[in-house]
């Protein structure tokens, strides 16, 4: 269905090509799951399949894509949508109109098809996806797993043959992630469609995937049965690293594959006591909440939740998507709309105090990081973030550079990859010397070796004595970083404890490794690796 | 009306009745017969329009108008010069370099000008509200769905532009909370470099993100033109659209008669021959039309005839003295003229509330 010969794309200006003589061929109706480090030319791959590199994009592409027969060198994107359908990573950003029914005529509009057989496609479509509650809705009050959905109708009903997926469920929460992936997979096996998908949390999509290719970050794409090419690539879901680690062949995919072997492990494991949990209760609260209520007009967003961070802690908020985490966030920071309750940082509340004393009790890293950056230079923010906080000259820059090593001072912020820019972000909010951190979403767009690194990041800021909150649906993430889990619905807190009791007993929070390894409670290979050793 | 009816009249109907309206205020100078068309203008919008983003348009254009009016007198009072009228105040004058010789700025100021300025004010503020009128009462985006493939380039950045303002005003709020983050205090050239240029590089994104979803989903799609046509095409509308701005020009200035109506017919018809050839290679449908019924006839046949009534009367009835000063005079048939267009407000169905939508 697609097929790519001796493909190699170089951008204008580039050293080196993103891609070289790539050689791969995807049958009709396979799901087939893209990975690679961040920046290996993941979203060149899928931009080449429709047409977009080089004809949208610019830069060069030697050798031939063709898909469903179709050179993409002489037809443009526009003459593929028939064929190829492309959601982006950011749905919202791709709605050219304003309600769901609109939004899923669109691409038939384009096509010209007859309007009794678009009356007739909107309607399957709004069935075979479960949105056809929404059809009236205008497009931007869905919820994130909602609108992902209406942007795969929306390609969907120009009946492609192949669908082209970047990041379908990054930003999703598990259970909303769960019914895009539903949907996805309904597709595959109902109706043959050929799916593409790029995904950073492969834990979600591997299990589905026929045919994995890897972009090992040389440019070339080594193409495989996943079990194969995960044997060796740099990133790898949870439960393949456990397979890595206990020597299963072949590696296994699934929950269900993983545990039908994990019978001696658990067993090994049983004998060994699981080391002491890391959160050892913190002798002193930095940060005490007492009924903090957000409302929006007429919306409560967070109803009276009452929380406390201890010194070195690093405690994850969890819950689905408009549950209030990001407003109690800034709630705490002192910074959002009038809310209710009282926050109680070290004697103060950061929301009487001016922004410069607020800045030096919390800080607060914000969903898009960027927002803050708007020099031209990694040098000049730091500079600035050090008369901001009047700390003494270089004291970001040192911090950056402990973060993450390396990062060139004369490069522009917006540069620089996805983990440098929260690094960046994340050193000019230190630079004030707050002794709470908050983060919101920090890991979206992050890759396995990048998590690992802030991961590492987050333990040594806590056994520094900062508070840490983050704001998350990385269940793996939590699973590795944090000592407590709070979780958020509908604006209250519905479970606070330790990261143990509370991600395994619940089947969206639990990590893979739980979920293998249960009844025992273990959440990462690391702690398996560590007890066996 | 019943409420089971309600539904967007066609787009098409409400601009043709906005600018017969602006047509007809641009004929006038009488402040009581532009004030009236004012009236009408925010009558219908007040009783017809949704509540969709779009429709609180016309609250800017109000104050666009306003800026207007004030601006031209301001003007009037700042290169008056003398113009032997009764003198209300006298400023004093600005000498300016002889380079400059026959402007005066400041110095006395006449009764007949201001009168003139606010006069000329108010007529380009009537017509700026009329065009507000049909963008609050239409959605922009239906709209476009009208505009012929040839112009698919042109449609394409107008509707990357109508998705992208509003997100930007969204960013514009997100970034703002975002300096309090890092106690950003800036005025001046750091304020704006603190929020214009995250806002910025986020509606380039977006727009560009917006652009490539368009052309992946088919839109502008066509069959391949040889460069030669595609140059004639584009030749075509280009000079087709100059030969209809410079004949609306004419027709409504009404002095030159070679300018106005053969020049305007001579551009329809070269422009509508671009849009014919390069549309007839882009193929599209529409899904669930806006259907045009009695009510967009009617709407279209009061805008028409309120303008073609005011066209038709006497321009001394439409043209208030300024010299000597005199009192305006609300003069019955083009006052007539202009409350026929008032009738849409009762006969074009009511917008289907959003609130109702959204359930």
């Amino acid at each position: 269905m697609i097929e790519f010969s001796q493909v190699t794309v170089t951008y204008d200006g580039a050293s080196a090509p993103v891609l070289r003589g790539v050689d791969l061929v995807v049958g009709e109706g396979e799901l087939c799951l893209v990975a690679g480090r961040t920046g290996v030319g993941k979203s060149t791959f899928l931009g080449a399949i429709n047409g977009l590199v080089p004809h949208f994009t610019g830069g060069t592409l030697a050798g031939r894509v063709l898909v469903d027969g179709l050179d993409t060198a002489t037809h443009p994107p526009r003459e593929l949508a028939s064929v190829v359908g492309v959601v982006g990573q950011d749905p919202l950003a791709g709605f050219v109109t304003d309600t769901v029914e609109e939004e899923l005529a669109y691409a038939m509009e384009q096509l010209a098809v007859a309007p009794d057989v678009m009356r007739k496609r909107v309607e399957e479509t709004l069935d075979l996806l479960g949105i056809a509650e929404l059809r009236d809705r205008p497009l931007r009050t869905l919820s994130g797993g909602q609108q992902q959905r209406v942007a795969i109708g929306s390609v969907l009903t120009a009946h492609p043959r192949v669908l082209v997926l970047d990041e379908p469920t990054s930003a999703l929460d598990p259970t909303a992630a769960e019914e895009v992936l539903a949907a996805i997979t309904r597709l595959v096996h109902d109706l043959g469609t050929t799916v593409v998908v790029a995904e950073h949390r492969m834990e979600r999509v591997a299990q589905y995937a026929d045919l994995l290719l890897y972009l090992p970050g040389d440019g070339s794409v080594r193409s495989g049965p996943p079990a194969e090419v995960f044997a060796d690539a740099d990133v790898a879901p949870p439960i393949v690293e456990l397979g890595r680690f206990a020597g299963w062949s072949p590696l296994p995919l699934s929950v269900r594959d993983a545990r039908r072997r994990a019978g001696p492990l658990r067993e090994r494991l049983s004998s060994v006591t699981r080391p002491p949990a890391a959160g050892v209760p913190p002798e002193e609260d930095v940060l005490t909440a007492r009924g903090v209520q957000v409302r929006y007009g007429g919306v409560v967003a967070v109803r009276g939740v009452d929380l406390r961070l201890g010194r070195g802690e690093v405690v994850a908020l969890m819950g689905r998507n408009g549950s209030g985490k990001s407003s109690l966030l800034w709630a705490l920071q002192g910074s959002g709309p009038p809310s209710g309750g009282t926050v109680d940082v070290l004697g103060a509340d950061p929301a009487a105090v001016r922004p410069r004393v607020a800045r030096s009790r919390v800080g607060l890293v914000p969903q898009t990081p960027s927002d803050l950056l708007y020099l031209d230079s990694v040098a000049a923010e730091c500079r600035q973030a050090d008369t901001e906080s009047g700390a003494a000259v270089g004291t970001a820059g040192a911090l950056l550079d402990r973060l993450v090593p390396g990062v060139s001072p004369d490069a522009n912020p917006r540069d620089l990859s996805e983990g440098q820019r929260l690094a960046l972000v994340l050193a000019v909010q230190l630079t004030a010397a707050p002794p709470v951190v908050l983060l919101d979403e920090p890991t979206r767009g992050l890759d396995y070796p990048a998590k690992r690194h802030f991961a590492s990041v987050l333990a040594s800021l806590a056994s520094s004595g900062v508070a840490v909150l983050l704001a998350t649906h990385d269940v793996e993430f939590v699973a590795v970083v944090a000592h407590r889990v709070v979780v958020l619905a509908e604006g209250e807190v519905v479970a606070d404890g330790p990261t143990a009791d509370v991600v395994v007993s619940s089947p969206a929070f639990a990590p893979q490794v739980a979920k293998v390894l249960a009844p025992q409670e273990w959440l990462t290979v690391a702690e398996v690796e560590q007890a066996l050793k | 009306m019943l409420p089971g009816n309600a539904r967007a009249l066609h787009p098409g109907a409400w601009w043709v009745w906005a600018l017969a309206l602006a047509v007809a205020a641009g004929r006038t100078t009488n402040p009581l017969l532009l004030a009236l068309v004012i009236a009408v203008a925010g009558f219908v919008v007040v009783n017809r329009r949704g509540d969709a983003p779009w429709a609180l348009a016309f609250r800017g254009y109000a104050l666009v108008a306003g800026v207007i009016v004030v601006s031209r007198v301001l003007f009037r009072i700042l290169i008056g010069g003398e113009d032997g009228g009764h003198v209300l105040f006298t400023l004093p004058t600005i000498p300016l370099p002889a380079a400059a010789a026959g402007i005066e700025l400041l110095g006395p100021t006449s009764a007949e000008e201001l009168l003139g300025g606010f006069y000329d004010g108010l007529r380009l503020a009537t017509i700026v509200l009329c065009v507000g009128a049909a963008n609050a009462l239409a959605n922009p985006k239906r709209l476009l769905k009208a505009v012929p493939g040839a112009l698919a380039e042109v449609s394409t950045a107008v509707t990357v532009a109508l998705s992208v303002a509003p997100q930007l005003v969204e960013s514009v709020q997100r970034v703002r909370r975002a300096r309090r983050l890092r106690a950003a205090r800036g005025r001046g050239l750091s304020f704006v470099k603190g929020v214009f240029v995250p806002v910025l590089a986020d509606a380039l994104d977006r727009s560009l993100l917006l652009a490539a979803a368009m052309d992946s989903r088919g839109y502008g799609r066509r069959g391949y033109l040889t460069p030669r046509v595609r140059v004639l095409i584009a030749a075509c509308v280009l000079a087709g659209l100059f030969g209809v701005a410079v004949g609306v020009y004419g027709v409504l200035d009404g002095s030159s008669s070679w300018l106005g109506v053969p020049m305007l017919v001579a551009g329809l018809v070269v422009a509508s021959a671009g849009f014919v050839l390069g549309g007839r290679r882009i193929q599209r449908s529409t899904y669930r039309p806006d259907p045009w019924r009695l009510p967009e006839t009617l709407v279209v046949l009061c805008g028409v005839a309120s303008a073609g009534l005011l066209l038709a009367c006497p321009p001394a009835q439409l043209v208030t003295s300024v010299s000597p000063p005199s009192w305006p005079t609300l003069p019955l048939l083009p006052a007539l003229a202009v409350l026929i267009a008032v009738l849409p407000a009762w006969l074009a169905p009511r917008p289907r509330p959003v609130a109702e939508v959204a359930r």
